[in-house]
């Protein structure tokens, strides 16, 4: 049901997804099926009079308790499997092969490449408006920023989502793992143009990416 | 007993006194201090918000189905008109349909009536307090008509969206969005005070702590939550209404301020929010299956305590709603644990539920049937939850359609569920008249069957990466496909489902009011003490005497005793 | 106004009287109140250090003799509780209007020190600093306003010989206001 994987990191995502869907899906149908077995089973009968019980005689409440522990049980898992990625994700901030700055604005976003000299903040930078591109298999850095409002910078496909805010500079990392071309989301409701706040992501190879560099460049310096 | 005789004195003064002196005509309602009325001009108010919300969840569901559609009844929807819809449903749906309904309406009609007073300890607080809440309401549906229409901010507000006139160019609009709220938040301090003391000091001679219905110590819980959640925000909100009215900037960085400290401010109170009104919806549930299962609430200590524990452990999850909005990435961690913690405690008061229906004699009336879709559907709300308070699944789903399902599947029952629960439970005590039980089973199925209808698709839109508050759809090219259109449609064909299907309740409730059998004292045979007066009561709920109390109040099918149940009002 | 009270009201399962539970109660609400202006504020006050500027601007006389004002009018409130249990009505009533003057003095000394700031030119808007101080202080002041008010109809039923158990709890919602003062003047005045 998810969308395909393309960046390092979202098969991770996805697995932490798949761990606590498989928790929780444990626990949803264990607990629903007692649920209405119960509903079933002690359905009025006539002439059976319910049974009179506090809730604290042992045999009983060890249906509480049991479950209870191992809710505790999964929910350790689950912190691990999280924590995990999240550290992977968003805590930790890779050697980057190139750096980008990611600016929101009401309603568009602008890129700013690192141009033919992979230094940002250099003249040969290369400015776009709503289209982001990157090269497959190479870690960027951004320096996500926004001019007005909050936005939040999303490629579903990458599974990476960030909120951008007006003085500050929001580190950030991806890595691409295939070449295509995806939607950006603006995420946080930034005024009236928020919902046709729409950019794209072209992933592409190490020559396409050249080339587009070079025709870009061109571009920039005429 | 020489106690009650004075009391009983005292009462018939009282009595007297409001007869001869009190407003009378129509201004007797208007001005009325009763309890029960109030919580009738309570319940009302907050219905009629619920159909103005119910109406903008119309609107806004057909744009997103339909893109560009001429809504009927509406029109087109513009971008700035679609933000004002949603905002406005939400801050709507929670704090003028769940909170007044479930917490003023029902605390105050219950809690008099179940710990056995004559009265709320300060009724013309309480007058006040739906005063004040009125003309929230009313400010609240005006923003919708000044210049530059509704506030389109969401109903988080986050600034400087909502800030600065310039941003969100609803001026006018957003400044009215935030004293509603805030004069709704007056209100319910007023309220929630003295839901607090009354149940602390009025409880009927005999009424120990452990004899009180779960349902009132969950209100009263609830009403401390919020009380003790929703200072920084009212602080927040008066530095909101400097930023926008007097030109602080508070939020503005380039000024000093921080936009981020909005977020801390709001969900601090914001998801102990959840738990004011989950708690009164559990409570409800609660009394109606132990009713209708004519069993003894399996732990009754347990389900308090657990309730509690509850509260103080919603103070120290807020940030799991800002793990991507830039706070610092190690608090998330924290953040993570005590977030998935809180699953015990709520774990716990789903084992009770279900394990009070062990060993029963379930009767499936209709309010049975609602208190038990609010526990299947609940779960469900509850189990999606772990995927958000899971910090490394959280920055994929964060703000997508998986957030707005799980929400609405916790919201729903609560809010939805847990009111028609309460409603058709109590409808006999409220207007003296059974319900037509066909009916009322139509509706519920009209009602529940949509409901998943609606939001089971948006799981699986938000999972493939759809997210919220986009006005059209079609300007992102992996999410305009067929497939995705057919699943927004499927939900909005059932919602306007679910909306009709709303014509048989009110139906329903004006052939039973008129025409239903009559209700008597007891028609539930149920144990706590509002069913121990005449339905509906009469002003001073018990014009013989009040109540003294002799046990708990879920003495279901006592072994000793041949009735299965024993009215906790009778002497041994 | 023709206006019983419900048995309800009378009742007292605690064995505190409800009108001290409700206060107790509305206080802690007010805690939580000032606790989200007083939590802001620190916040960003550790953030900037250069706040500290701004805050020299104030001053530390006017606050400290502001604050003497106000301990000494919950001092006079004291006295009216003190009289109220002896049931002496007038007695508490002239305490009260007492501890009123003390609210019109603060307020006074208040009005002249933001007067004289905002011809200073520290207005409301000119930083971050300054919108705290008149926030903070202002929604104080608002609270001051209001028990001075509320202690007005109070003072009017005690003369009266009316609910003199009112006396008592005005006088600790004039302490709640005493001791945030105490709180709002070593931040916002002494530290510079």
């Amino acid at each position: 049901m998810l969308l395909e994987q393309a960046s390092t990191y979202a098969a991770s995502i996805d697995n932490v997804i798949l761990i606590v869907g498989v928790l929780v899906g444990f626990w949803f149908f264990a607990a629903e099926g007692m649920f209405f077995w119960l509903i079933w089973r002690f359905r009025e009968k006539p002439g059976v009079k319910a049974e009179y019980l506090e809730g604290h005689e042992p045999h009983v409440k060890k249906w509480i308790t049991w479950p209870h522990g191992l809710v505790l049980v999964c929910d350790v898992i689950i912190i691990v499997a999280a924590v995990q990625v999240w550290y992977n994700v968003k805590q930790r901030l890779p050697e980057a092969d190139s750096t980008i700055r990611i600016i929101g604005q009401q309603w568009a976003w602008t890129f700013q490449h690192p141009g033919p000299d992979n230094e940002l903040d250099t003249a040969d930078d290369i400015f776009t408006v709503d289209d982001l591109h990157v090269e497959v298999d190479r870690t960027y850095v951004f320096r996500l920023e926004s001019r007005d409002v909050l936005h939040s910078f999303s490629v579903p496909v990458f599974r990476i989502k960030q909120d951008a805010i007006p003085g500050r500079a929001i580190m950030g990392w991806f890595e691409a793992t295939q070449t295509g071309e995806y939607d950006i989301q603006c995420v946080e409701i930034c005024g009236i143009g928020h919902g046709v706040m729409a950019a794209r992501i072209h992933i592409e190879d190490a020559q396409a990416h050249a080339d587009w560099i070079q025709s870009a460049a061109a571009g920039t310096a005429q | 007993m020489a106690h009650t005789a004075t009391a009983t004195e005292h009462h018939h003064d009282a009595h007297h006194a409001h007869d001869h002196h009190g407003p009378t005509g129509i201004l007797k309602y208007i001005w009325s201090t009763d309890h029960k009325m109030i919580a009738m001009q309570y319940l009302f108010t907050g219905m009629a918000m619920g159909l103005i919300g119910a109406y903008m969840a119309y609107v806004f569901r057909m744009q997103t189905a339909f893109p560009g559609v001429n809504v009927p009844g509406y029109g087109q929807v513009s971008p700035g008109e679609y933000n004002a819809l949603i905002t406005n449903h939400g801050s709507i749906m929670i704090f003028w349909v769940a909170m007044p309904v479930l917490i003023a309406a029902f605390g105050n009609y219950l809690i008099p009536l179940m710990i056995g007073a004559d009265d709320m300890v300060f009724p013309r607080i309480n007058r006040l307090s739906y005063q004040i809440f009125l003309i929230s309401a009313l400010i609240l549906i005006a923003s919708f008509f000044v210049q530059g229409g509704g506030f389109g901010g969401a109903w988080t507000s986050y600034p400087p969206l909502s800030a600065v006139a310039e941003y969100n160019q609803t001026n006018l609009g957003s400044s009215l969005w935030l004293l509603a709220v805030a004069l709704e938040f007056v209100a319910f301090l007023l309220g929630g005070i003295n839901f607090i003391t009354t149940l602390m000091n009025s409880r009927a001679p005999g009424m120990k702590a452990y004899d009180i219905p779960l349902v009132c110590w969950m209100i009263v819980i609830a009403s401390i939550l919020f009380m003790l959640s929703v200072g920084p925000l009212i602080a927040g909100a008066v530095m909101l209404l400097f930023d926008q009215t007097l030109g602080t900037g508070f939020y503005d960085p380039a000024r000093g301020g921080d936009p981020v400290l909005w977020q801390h401010l709001f969900w601090f109170f914001g998801h102990p929010e959840v738990y004011v009104v989950l708690l009164p919806a559990i409570g409800i549930t609660i009394e109606i299956i132990a009713t209708f299962a004519r069993k003894k609430v399996f732990g009754y200590k347990m389900m308090l305590y657990t309730s509690v524990a509850t509260g103080v452990l919603s103070f120290f999850v807020w940030a799991h709603h800002q793990f991507i909005a830039g706070i610092d990435p190690r608090m998330a961690n924290v953040f993570t644990i005590t977030t998935l913690l809180i699953s015990v405690p709520i774990a716990e008061l789903c084992f009770v539920i279900i394990a009070t229906l062990y060993g029963g004699s379930i009767r499936l009336t209709t309010p049975m049937l609602w208190a038990l879709a609010f526990m299947a559907e609940f779960l469900i709300g509850g189990v999606t939850g772990i995927f958000l308070g899971a910090s490394g699944a959280d920055i994929y789903f964060h703000d997508t359609y998986f957030v707005l399902a799980h929400f609405h599947y916790t919201f729903f029952p609560i809010a939805i569920i847990g009111t028609f629960a309460a409603f058709t439970y109590w409808f006999p005590k409220m207007f003296g008249k059974m319900m037509n039980e066909t009916l009322g089973k139509i509706h519920f199925w009209g009602t529940i069957i949509p409901f998943n209808l609606i939001f089971i698709p948006l799981f699986v839109l938000g999972m493939g990466g759809e997210h919220r508050r986009i006005y059209n759809y079609e300007h992102f090219p992996d999410l305009a496909s067929d497939g995705f259109f057919m699943m927004r449609q499927i939900a909005t064909i059932a919602l306007l489902v679910m909306l009709v299907f709303q014509l048989v309740f009110f139906f329903n409730c004006f052939i039973s009011w008129r025409k239903g059998e009559k209700a008597g004292k007891n028609p539930w045979k149920a144990n706590t003490l509002e069913w121990t007066t005449e339905s509906p009561p009469p002003h001073g709920n018990w014009p013989e005497g009040l109540p003294n109390v002799y046990r708990g109040p879920y003495e279901y099918a006592h072994p000793d005793r041949k009735d299965d149940y024993w009215p906790q009002d009778q002497p041994v | 106004m023709a206006f019983a009270k419900p048995q309800a009201t009378l009742r007292s399962a605690t064995g505190i009287p409800t009108g001290r539970l409700a206060v107790w109660w509305l206080l802690a609400s007010e805690v939580v109140i000032f606790g989200g202006v007083l939590g802001s504020y620190l916040m960003h006050r550790l953030g900037h250090p250069e706040w500290a500027e701004a805050a020299s601007h104030t001053n530390t006389w006017i606050g400290a003799f502001n604050t003497l004002v106000l301990l000494t009018s919950s001092f006079t409130a004291v006295l009216a509780h003190q009289a109220a249990e002896k049931g002496d009505g007038k007695k508490a009533a002239g305490f009260l209007v007492l501890t009123m003057g003390g609210a019109l003095t603060f307020l006074c000394v208040k009005s002249y020190e933001w007067t004289v700031e905002i011809l200073e030119g520290f207005t409301i808007q000119s930083n971050t600093f300054w919108s705290f101080y008149y926030t903070a202080a202002g929604l104080h002041a608002l609270h001051v306003i209001a028990g001075a008010i509320i202690m007005g109809i109070v003072a009017a039923d005690a003369y009266r010989g009316r609910e003199l158990q009112r006396v008592e709890l005005i006088g600790i919602y004039w302490h709640f206001v005493d001791v945030v003062w105490i709180f709002l003047f070593p931040l916002l005045y002494i530290a510079k």
